[in-house]
């Protein structure tokens, strides 16, 4: 069943804070093999110009997808996640995420197509500190692939 | 915000080095463990052939995070990257073995932009298929 229309431009409660810790950014860089210095050195961080060691580009997916989550699992939407599978991906920094930082997520969705049975989910995920300033813009589509085809994204 | 490669020294065309990120089952359980995304076609082989995948394939966001790697290893300074977007157009399949998948990417400068911006544009493939489309980063040079 096509999701109704009448969601979009929603916008969904801020999350409580996410407080960016050192060894989080440390375990994500180890993790996609990323030796950067400023990822994991307050030190070389500072050499860089930056008050502590920041995250990795993408690290704020994990944000930014868990806020997302009260669109996903939006009971009046009714999106059936068991078919979800990530589109397309997009952010856009006013400044890195820095260790320390506590961030909040306002999820809005932006746009609903149907195509040939497929749903398609389109969430903006505005994040900001905690002075109330804009740090980084995500945003998702996500595809909700009619009952019958096997999953192909990622 | 200082990146060390100069906006003046760069052209449309401009190569950044390549680079190959190997990724195998303990790369996917590692990520899945840092970003906190647990979905088991990311490390259980019977679920993914269950939901019509082809063997368990890597996160979209683990590729997404490698590709830009290309780009942050060439300005030294992460924070340089200013916008990053992705298409996930096919999965990175990754098999059961000792020597798992590897994506290639490369990336080139396609625009030069205002305010020492460029555009690079960047091509991600795993086992000769483009992994990711529409894969873009705006980036502040010095």
């Amino acid at each position: 069943m096509a999701l109704d229309q009448s969601f979009v431009g929603r916008s969904y409660p801020p999350t409580d804070p996410y407080e960016v810790g050192r060894e989080k950014i440390r375990e994500f860089a180890v993790a996609v093999g990323d030796a950067n210095p400023a990822y994991a050195d307050p030190q070389a961080a500072k050499a860089l110009g930056h008050p502590d060691v920041l995250a990795p580009p993408t690290f704020v997916f994990a944000i930014t997808f868990k806020a997302a989550g009260q669109v996903i699992e939006d009971p009046q939407l009714g999106l059936d996640y068991s078919r979800v599978v990530h589109g397309d991906q997009k952010f856009a920094y006013t400044r890195p995420v820095y260790a320390g930082d506590r961030l909040t997520v306002t999820s809005t969705i932006e746009n609903i197509k149907s195509l040939a049975g497929n749903d398609i989910l389109d969430i903006r995920g505005e994040v900001h500190d905690a002075a109330g300033e804009h740090v980084v813009t995500a945003w998702t589509k996500l595809v909700a692939r009619a009952a019958d085809t096997a999953a192909e994204g990622a | 915000m200082t990146a060390k490669i100069a906006y003046d020294d760069v052209e449309v065309g401009t190569e950044l080095p390549a680079q190959s990120f190997p990724v195998t089952r303990a790369t996917l359980v590692q990520y899945a463990g840092a970003s906190g995304d647990f979905n088991p076609i990311h490390w259980n082989e019977k679920f993914a052939l269950e939901v019509g995948l082809p063997d368990v394939i890597a996160h979209g966001m683990f590729t997404m995070a490698e590709a830009i790697r290309v780009v942050t290893d060439w300005t030294v300074d992460p924070a340089a990257v200013v916008e990053y977007g992705v298409r996930f157009t096919k999965p990175v399949v990754v098999p059961n073995d000792d020597k798992g998948a590897t994506i290639e990417v490369s990336a080139k400068v396609a625009a030069k932009l205002d305010d020492k911006q460029v555009r690079v544009d960047l091509l991600a493939k795993s086992d000769d298929q483009k992994v990711l489309g529409m894969s873009r980063a705006v980036v502040r040079l010095a």
